[in-house]
């Protein structure tokens, strides 16, 4: 099958049109690419549909049949089934771009009820933050990815690489699942490309990749975001200890569905939970600055303080660049975790019947037998640890150089790396570096993170991506600027849930 | 909601401009209160609302996630109409014509306060899409 990457266009930076011809891989036009096609794209093209693209300027590259589909997957492996909360609030709507009407608001018509409101105006002081179910967002993606006709501009595959394009723009190189395109593989010749690849893979703690790698045993050993189901139900059938490791909401989420068991099937199940580091209280420099905490844990409803998304924060983040942009992330960063009312009554409830079991470790070591020992460097000492299992819950933070795509990027596109080692963007989600001519690529996502903007790998964070891009792409001349009076509109549209319409100064097509 | 102090303090005027206005319109034929008391009302709650919105302001830095709870900004009608009637009854609000009974005045301070606020916790963003992340900034 002809249409390969040639050895002269793997190691040119920069492609010209007949070098591309020339290795006979078939060339597609479209102005504006975005690989991915998870939250991030879909809440990106929501809004460039909504101020008037037509799906025919624009291509989603991606291996998913559903945006939602792998935070779905993500979701359930990591304890948050289609009837559970999720963490992100009321407004944080990815099918909505105006974020009104709210979940809550939308919850409460469709049930009839006023709860959902009452709970969103005593939140946060006399409630949790109101969080809608995770089947709720999943259905509304449903719903507005049919409005925009989403799955005309889906094109499936893989995304190997996006290289600069002499004369200006880039060229996007698909791999179709074999057998659907005559050529082995695709090039998208665009202006614009987006990038929203999620995250770039799992990564385990040290000594317990150490462990599985050694022993071949993925059975004892899980990380929470691979499917671990086998844990549970080896719980039912005969009592255990379960060692937790992390102290963000995805061990809270494992604390609760082993409690949550324990408590419905009138299990035996101890728990051995060790933090990295343990909070013990209120923590910060000042009055000003200090973020709840205890038994282990620090306390914030998101993964960042509320008003990176909008505020004060926000505004601040965005003039700080460097040593200090780093110093700013270390004081509001870090693993945090809801002070959910449930979670810490379970919590109690395990510490009086002394089943469940919280202190700082580093663990050094894990051995096999029997049962599993974790060698733990512990305040009293160092301690033999026994567990027939061990969550690692500590994260998908694996480095952005695992993506083949974003390691292209660094290498051939001219991309660098910002205070945090993720990609460098500008405020406008720019990527720093990989201009090309008049055209533009841009980032969003967790592969971003350590930019102006923090809240960058959450729903709401990844539409402010998406309206800052949109305005970027308005500015450059591509896309109408979405105003008052078109946006009232679409408002309208989308209430009545009529598909969107390209706008009437469009007239590029 | 998220907002910085100039934010807080230009949603204030616009809301209350239009809003509040258009809830004027319509309560003052139903109330013992003349169309220029009612808007000096209204004025005096803009203008003397820039103090306010310095202390909530300040308040707010005590919050670790630097955000104003939505109850906040209703319950916060309270001390803000009663500092405003305490003012009329002193003569202290210039331009006023003549102070209204105590009750015209919770209605008409009430259901304008009630109506802004409604409309910075929703509707608000629906014209506006770039105001909820700018702190409440219009321009
Ligand atoms: C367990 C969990 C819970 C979360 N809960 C919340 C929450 O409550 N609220 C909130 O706001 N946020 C939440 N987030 C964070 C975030 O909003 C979601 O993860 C969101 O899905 C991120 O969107 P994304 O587009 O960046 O990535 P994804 O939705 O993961 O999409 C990226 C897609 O790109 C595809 N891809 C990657 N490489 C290629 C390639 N080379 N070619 C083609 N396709 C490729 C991937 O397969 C993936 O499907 C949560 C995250 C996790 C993990």
């Amino acid at each position: 099958m002809s249409g390969e990457l040639t050895s002269r266009l793997l190691e040119s930076p920069l492609w010209t049109d007949a070098m591309v011809h020339e290795s006979g891989i078939e060339v597609r036009d479209v102005p504006f690419v975005t690989v991915g096609g998870g939250i991030g794209s879909f809440v990106t093209v929501d809004y460039l549909r909504i101020a008037g693209v037509p799906t025919g300027q624009i291509a989603v590259l991606s291996n998913i049949d559903h945006p939602w589909q792998t935070y779905q997957y993500l979701t359930r492996v990591s304890q948050i089934p289609v009837p559970e909360r999720i963490r992100s609030d009321s407004s944080s709507r990815p099918d909505n771009i105006w974020g009104f009407p709210s979940y809550a608001l939308s919850e409460a018509w469709r049930e009839r009820s006023v709860r959902p409101l009452l709970h969103v105006l005593g939140e946060p002081i006399f409630a949790d933050y109101w969080t809608p179910r995770a089947g709720a967002v999943f259905a509304s993606l449903e719903r507005e990815s049919a409005r925009i006709a989403y799955p005309d501009m889906l094109v499936k595959g893989v995304v190997r690489m996006v290289r600069r394009r002499a004369g200006g723009g880039y060229f996007t190189i698909l791999t179709p699942p074999a057998g659907t395109t005559s050529t082995k593989r695709v090039a998208y010749r665009s202006r614009f490309v987006h990038i929203a690849v999620g995250y770039p893979g799992l990564k385990f703690l040290p000594d317990l990749q150490a462990f599985r790698e050694e022993h071949g045993d993925f059975h004892h050993v899980v990380n929470a975001y691979e499917p671990h189901e086998h844990v549970y139900e080896s719980l039912k059938t005969a009592p255990g200890t379960v060692m937790v490791r992390g102290g963000g909401i995805v061990a809270s989420r494992v604390l609760q569905r082993l409690m949550d068991d324990r408590e419905k099937f009138g299990l035996q199940t101890e728990i051995e939970h060790v933090f990295r580091t343990f909070v013990t209280g209120s923590h910060g420099p000042h009055r000003w600055s200090r973020r709840k905490g205890g038994h282990g844990f620090a306390y914030q409803g998101f993964n960042y303080p509320k008003s990176v998304w909008g505020g004060q924060l926000k505004a601040k983040m965005r003039k700080l660049d460097g040593e200090e942009r780093a110093a700013e992330y270390r004081r509001m960063g870090g693993t945090n975790t809801p002070k959910r009312r449930r979670w810490q009554q379970q919590m109690q409830a395990g510490r009086d019947g002394g089943w469940y079991r919280a202190y700082r470790g580093l663990v050094d070591e894990v051995q096999p037998g029997n049962r599993l020992t974790s060698i733990v460097q512990r305040d009293d000492g160092v301690q033999r640890i026994a567990s027939d299992f061990i969550i690692d819950c500590t994260g998908l933070e694996a480095d952005i150089a695992d993506h083949r795509l974003l390691s292209d990027l660094l290498t051939n596109g001219g991309a660098g790396r910002n205070p945090l080692g993720r990609l460098e963007v500008e405020r406008t989600f720019e990527v720093k570096g990989t201009a090309s001519g008049d055209g533009a690529l841009y980032a969003s996502g967790t592969a971003t993170l350590g930019g102006y903007f923090p809240g960058v790998d959450t729903f709401l964070g990844l539409q402010v991506a998406a309206q800052e891009i949109a305005d970027d792409l308005a500015r450059r001349g591509w896309a109408p600027r979405l105003g008052p009076l078109r946006s009232t509109a679409q408002w309208i549209r989308w209430s009545l849930n009529r598909p969107v319409e390209g706008s009437a100064s469009w007239s590029r097509s | 909601m998220v907002p910085i102090l100039i934010g807080r303090i230009q949603t204030r005027f616009f809301l209350i401009a239009l809003v509040g206005s258009l809830v004027t319109l319509v309560l003052v034929p139903l109330l013992p209160l003349s169309y220029r008391d009612a808007f000096v009302v209204l004025l005096a709650v803009a203008v003397i609302g820039i103090g306010w919105e310095l202390l909530y302001h300040l308040l707010m830095q005590f919050r670790w996630e630097k955000d104003w709870p939505t109850l906040f900004g209703l319950l916060t009608g309270v001390p803000e109409g009663l500092l405003l009637w305490f003012l009329l009854k002193a003569g202290a609000v210039p331009l006023i014509g003549a102070v209204p009974p105590g009750w015209a005045f919770a209605v008409h301070f009430g259901v304008v306060w009630v109506a802004v606020w409604l409309a910075a916790n929703g509707p608000m963003r629906v014209p506006f899409l770039r105001w909820r992340f700018r702190g409440g900034r219009l321009v």
